[in-house]
């Protein structure tokens, strides 16, 4: 692995000289909800990002594909600064979200958070929280105090989640009591409770077992048609089954943007080839 | 060869079953001043607590009877005062700990609670008398009441610590992800979540500053009477036991036993809420 790095450090050109403009009619089309501009950051002294720059288009699913390490989880961090929490971070470059800078003076990573919402791997409802207070939380600590509006907010968004169903009569029941799936669902419902534009899944599926993981995929399809989703992960299958476009990420470099289909059937990068046919990674 | 191991079989049972019974003992060891505690204070103690002894005031000497209502009560004020400067600033200093600071600084701050944790809580009696009563002339319930909260401040503020930083930082990131402010964050998800264990380290910190005598000796001073303003002299259990055991008087050391083991029940009984809120979570760990 590390002999195979260093082939491929030195084999590599920068990505944005080799990076063909994707002739894509979904890229063409859709106006890009992020610009990302040269962005790098650091942990510390070690660089997890290097140079990406990529527009990520509104309404449809892009996944981000990688071998572990690559940097594919920090990179959709920065689309809604969650990275700021680690210490001793380092960032440059430039993202705008809507044609508005993500990191410029007097924004307030609270509010991006609420457009850009996130779902994690391991699936975290609070565990003091019913599932109904889980769902609306976001909500009601943001000020809203209408019986009226949460309640609706609550149907809609378990509904949404494809979780309704199953909860309705166990809504003041606590949030763990749920199965691992129904737990992600639940996570799921309440980002989408504050109804953001947005929302970036890291791994969402990782943790489940297959049939948890199908119900997750059917829900990111139906969500694509109102939603911009951003999915980190390293099964191919479930990039290729969910997203419209794919971006292969490698040593913190974006290698390739396009298609979902077309970057699974010919991609036109050789590293994205040798992934993608598992010859490494 | 059958026979020599044999042998040394025979030998490694002999050397386990010491070690159990050396492991065994030294348990032994440490229940039994407990039992013998509580056992001595019943026998000695149980037959002065009676009714009178909860609703009188102390017989001036000779007279039989009289009760320690006044202790008792002055103990519950000076544990509300303390718990109101101990509570929020362990409590507030425990978050920054957990949640703000920098590394270095808190580790400073770390290393500066656990020396104060260990500092002999006379002390803290020394400190309130040179800060408070010289200066407003007085021993005083204020001046008890601020010896017992600062003994209680580093203790909140670690066990609180300690309890945050079990938070896992999922739910942290789940709820900033949600557009949630940080502060909210802290003490809607964060401190919700660990609000049991928080809870616990104040009503241990509570039972601890309940038996303490020496910070007292000097600031609450002990009161024979009815305390009837907060900037005066107020009396305490643990003074009250204090004064009677050294009293030259069969009466009195009576009283201070029946004293001794309200006290150790008072302290019991928060042990036992104690153990029933962490009940509930030891049982979802396992």
């Amino acid at each position: 692995m590390i002999q195979d790095s260093v082939i491929t450090e030195t084999r590599m050109p920068p990505p944005e000289q080799t990076l063909e403009k994707p002739e894509s009619a979904i890229l063409e089309k859709a106006q890009p909800v992020f610009e990302v501009k040269d962005v790098s950051l650091w942990y510390g002294d070690k660089q997890a990002i290097k140079n990406v720059t990529i527009d990520l288009p509104a309404k449809a699913v892009t996944a981000i594909i990688g071998p572990s390490g690559c940097g594919k989880s920090t990179f959709i961090r920065c689309l809604n600064r969650m990275h700021e929490l680690v210490p001793r971070t380092r960032m440059t470059g430039q993202v705008l979200f809507r044609g508005q800078d993500l990191y410029g003076a007097g924004i307030d990573p609270a509010v991006i958070r609420r457009r850009v919402g996130m779902i994690f791997q391991k699936s975290n409802p609070f565990p003091t929280m019913s599932i109904a207070d889980n769902v609306i939380v976001g909500l009601k600590l943001n000020g809203v105090r209408s019986r009226r509006v949460l309640n609706e907010r609550l149907e809609k968004s378990l509904r949404m989640a494809a979780l309704w169903d199953e909860v309705k009569n166990d809504l003041d029941k606590p949030g763990i009591s749920l199965s691992g799936g129904q737990q992600q669902r639940l996570c799921i419902a309440r980002a989408i409770a504050v109804e953001p534009e947005v929302v970036l899944m890291d791994e969402p599926a990782s943790a489940l077992d297959p049939i948890a993981t199908m119900k997750i995929e059917e829900l990111i399809r139906q969500l694509s048609s109102d939603y911009t989703i951003v999915i980190v992960t390293h099964n191919m299958q479930q990039a290729s089954r969910v997203s419209d476009l794919t971006a292969f990420f490698y040593m913190g470099q974006l290698i390739e943007f396009d298609e979902t289909r077309k970057l699974f059937t010919n991609p036109k990068q050789k590293q994205t080839e040798d992934y993608i046919t598992g010859r490494f990674g | 060869m059958h026979f020599e191991s044999r042998n040394r079989h025979t030998w490694r049972l002999i050397k386990s079953g010491a070690a159990s019974t050396v492991a065994f003992l030294s348990a032994v060891v440490v229940i039994a001043p407990l039992g013998f505690v509580f056992f001595y204070l019943i026998e000695k103690g149980a037959s002065s607590v009676n009714w009178s002894f909860f609703t009188e005031l102390p017989k001036p000497v000779g007279v039989v009877g009289g009760g320690m209502a006044n202790a008792i009560v002055g103990s519950g004020e000076l544990l509300a005062l303390a718990a109101l400067i101990g509570i929020p600033i362990g409590v507030l200093g425990g978050v920054y700990l957990a949640e703000y600071g920098s590394a270095r600084g808190n580790a400073m701050l770390r290393f500066i609670a656990d020396v104060l944790n260990g500092v002999p809580s006379i002390l803290w009696g020394v400190v309130v008398y040179a800060l408070v009563v010289l200066r407003f002339k007085s021993f005083s319930a204020y001046a008890g009441g601020l010896a017992l909260g600062l003994l209680m401040i580093p203790l909140i503020m670690r066990t609180t610590e300690e309890v945050l930083l079990l938070v896992p930082n999922g739910y942290r990131e789940a709820s900033l992800a949600l557009g949630i402010s940080r502060w909210k964050t802290i003490f809607h998800i964060v401190m919700r979540t660990a609000s049991k264990g928080i809870v616990t380290g104040i009503l241990l910190a509570l039972a601890r500053v309940a038996g303490e005598t020496a910070p007292l000796l000097f600031t609450a001073f002990g009161n024979r009477y009815w305390n009837h303003s907060l900037s005066e002299p107020i009396a305490a259990l643990p003074l009250q036991i204090f004064t009677y055991a050294i009293s030259p008087y069969d009466d009195w050391h009576r009283q201070a036993w029946a004293g001794a083991l309200v006290l150790v029940l008072m302290i019991f009984v928060i042990n036992l809420v104690v153990r029933f809120l962490t009940r509930d979570r030891a049982a979802r760990a396992l």
